[in-house]
């Protein structure tokens, strides 16, 4: 596998604020990363200092083979921090000739972007006229000009409607589908779910997870059941050697799968018991609760 | 280096406001004609300013290098706006990230600073040659392209100021405010001055030996105001009995201090940039 991004040990300390610790990751190409954690987990920070505007503290990262220096390994990525900067007295059109200039490639890929982004028919619009979204997608289509190694998104869909959303999230995906590389960090967890295939989970600058996205918890599972007789089930469950911590929520009993089992598995043993089950299901945490057992691991 | 014109040429070209104020800089340039047609009755007599020989080779270099020199601060609202904001837009942060290096970012500004000093010292030459060729008393060529050191002196002053101006944009990220901070600098160092000369080292020339190193006295003691050289001026004071001697000239260390002022003001810019987060 091609490495796009390697980061070792890099830190951060703003004060007496460690931003980001001793954080390691490296990218592969043709994967879709997201990088999860909650708001002043050090992403931005993590994703500034690759980018070459915030100055590390320590530790390195490189870039391809680390041949290049950074600010020419930059010319081949595609990257979007937080909100849009552009010059607002130019138009869609102007800036991104602009970055055609910065990038070093040629300006007759700037319509061949705006199609992309949807944004042809206002190509001739001043950039302050623009509303939030199309900012947004003005900035993918800037990122996109090099044809980029690697897409870098810094919570694209911040502050956007649900119709935005929708779009910058149709717009990644297209992307994602053309096989380009994409690190995108947010906050939003069905946003990564949707669209990552692997993930970084920091908080407080500190790595807590790094792989693929259902590979966060090893755990087997849970099983959600009901029965007419409540108490029955509960205690044929805690009988069971498989089955972890049984829990009760109004009618619906949860246990735990401490070893590989399918539904029909527990279904078969309850009925040889002489219970029938009138709701069974198996289900795996979402990236949300994984996501919230993680982080609450660290926090005791 | 011609990447980095470019760049910042589109990033100038599509701005009004900039785009209004070179244009009102450059006119102004050739307004410095119009000096020739003031008149005003004295008596009967009509005097007519372009007959008291300001107007005459070699003395139209000193003068009009001075006037136009007045003029830079047009220029300067606009280089410190470009610097700042490219701070207030975050678009430096932009700029970077799509692989422009914190160096080549600096340059780019200070090429197009040294275009700017370079057009508008062409600019002030081709005006002050037509000027004085209609209005001279003496056209021999040898007296013509005499004291041309003040055209030179007129370019490494622009330079440096304009550096001082990227400097400051850079330092304080507001456009109003590093404009504010240059006219704070300029009361810092008349006050310095006089506190020097007429306090500590009264009655001797040490403070103006120390002054002239820095930079906004160091770049006004290259082009010195030209009025006191004027025949009607000079005769008027013998007249008074108090006549004066002044050095006109630019003395080379003059140029050098301008100069070491310009690179240092870039670099400080750099520096500053380089240990940034942005």
């Amino acid at each position: 596998m091609e490495t796009i991004l390697s980061i070792n040990q890099l830190t951060k300390v703003y004060g007496p604020l460690k931003a980001v610790n001793n954080l390691s990751f490296t990218i592969e190409k043709g994967n879709v990363y997201g990088i999860l954690g909650p708001n002043g987990s050090g992403k931005s920070t993590t994703l500034g200092m690759v980018l070459n505007v915030v100055n590390k503290t320590s530790g390195e990262f490189k870039w391809f083979d680390g041949a290049e220096s950074t600010h020419e390994a930059l010319k081949k990525v595609g990257a979007i921090i937080e909100h849009p900067n552009f010059y607002p007295y130019m138009t869609a059109a102007q800036n991104l000739e602009l970055v055609c200039k910065i990038k070093g490639v040629p300006s007759h890929k700037v319509e061949e972007k705006l199609e992309v982004v949807g944004l042809l028919d206002r190509k001739d619009s001043k950039f302050r006229t623009f509303s939030l979204g199309m900012k947004q997608r003005l900035a993918i289509a800037s990122a996109l000009l090099n044809d980029p190694e690697i897409l870098i998104l810094d919570e694209p869909t911040n502050g956007l409607d649900p119709q935005g959303i929708h779009q910058i999230r149709e717009i990644i995906r297209k992307i994602a589908s053309d096989g380009t590389t994409i690190l995108l960090a947010s906050h939003l967890l069905d946003e990564v779910e949707k669209v990552c295939s692997h993930v970084v989970i920091i908080r407080k600058g500190v790595k807590l997870y790094s792989g693929p996205v259902d590979g966060i918890n090893a755990s087997h599972g849970f099983f959600e059941l009901e029965a007419e007789n409540t108490e029955l089930l509960q205690q044929f469950l805690n009988e069971h050697p498989s089955i972890g911590k049984v829990s009760l929520k109004g009618n619906l009993v949860t246990a735990i799968i401490e070893e590989p089992m399918s539904a029909s598995d527990i279904n078969q043993y309850l009925f040889e018991k002489g219970l029938s089950l009138s709701y069974l299901i198996k289900r795996k945490e979402s990236l949300e609760e994984q996501f919230l057992q993680l982080t609450n691991q660290t926090t005791a | 280096m011609l990447r980095l014109l470019n760049i910042e040429f589109l990033k100038l070209r599509y701005s009004r406001s900039s785009k209004i104020l070179i244009l009102t800089y450059f006119i102004l340039i050739t307004f410095i004609a119009l000096i020739a047609s003031i008149e005003f009755p004295i008596g009967n007599m009509n005097f007519r300013l372009a007959d008291q020989g300001i107007f005459n080779f070699p003395f139209i270099w000193h003068f009009n290098s001075f006037i136009a020199a007045t003029l830079k601060l047009f220029l300067a609202i606009v280089i410190v706006s470009m610097m700042s904001n490219e701070y207030s837009n975050r678009t430096l942060k932009q700029n970077l990230i799509d692989g422009l290096s914190k160096k080549e970012f600096i340059l780019s500004k200070f090429i197009t600073v040294m275009v700017f000093s370079i057009v508008s010292t062409i600019f002030l030459f081709v005006v002050s040659l037509i000027l004085g060729l209609s209005f001279s008393d003496y056209n021999e060529f040898s007296i013509i392209f005499s004291d041309l050191e003040y055209i030179l002196a007129y370019f490494v002053k622009l330079t440096g100021f304009f550096a001082f101006c990227l400097f400051l944009g850079i330092l304080v990220k507001r456009s109003a405010f590093a404009l504010g901070f240059l006219f704070i600098w300029w009361i810092v160092e008349t006050i310095l001055y006089a506190i020097l000369k007429w306090r500590i080292f009264k009655g001797s020339d040490i403070a103006d030996k120390i002054v002239q190193f820095l930079p906004l006295e160091s770049m006004s003691n290259l082009v010195k105001e030209p009025f006191s050289r004027l025949n009607a001026v000079q005769t008027a004071a013998n007249q008074l009995g108090s006549a004066f001697e002044k050095d006109y000239t630019i003395h080379w260390y003059q140029i050098l201090i301008v100069i070491v002022w310009t690179v240092l003001f870039v670099y400080f810019s750099y520096a500053l940039l380089k240990k940034r987060d942005l």
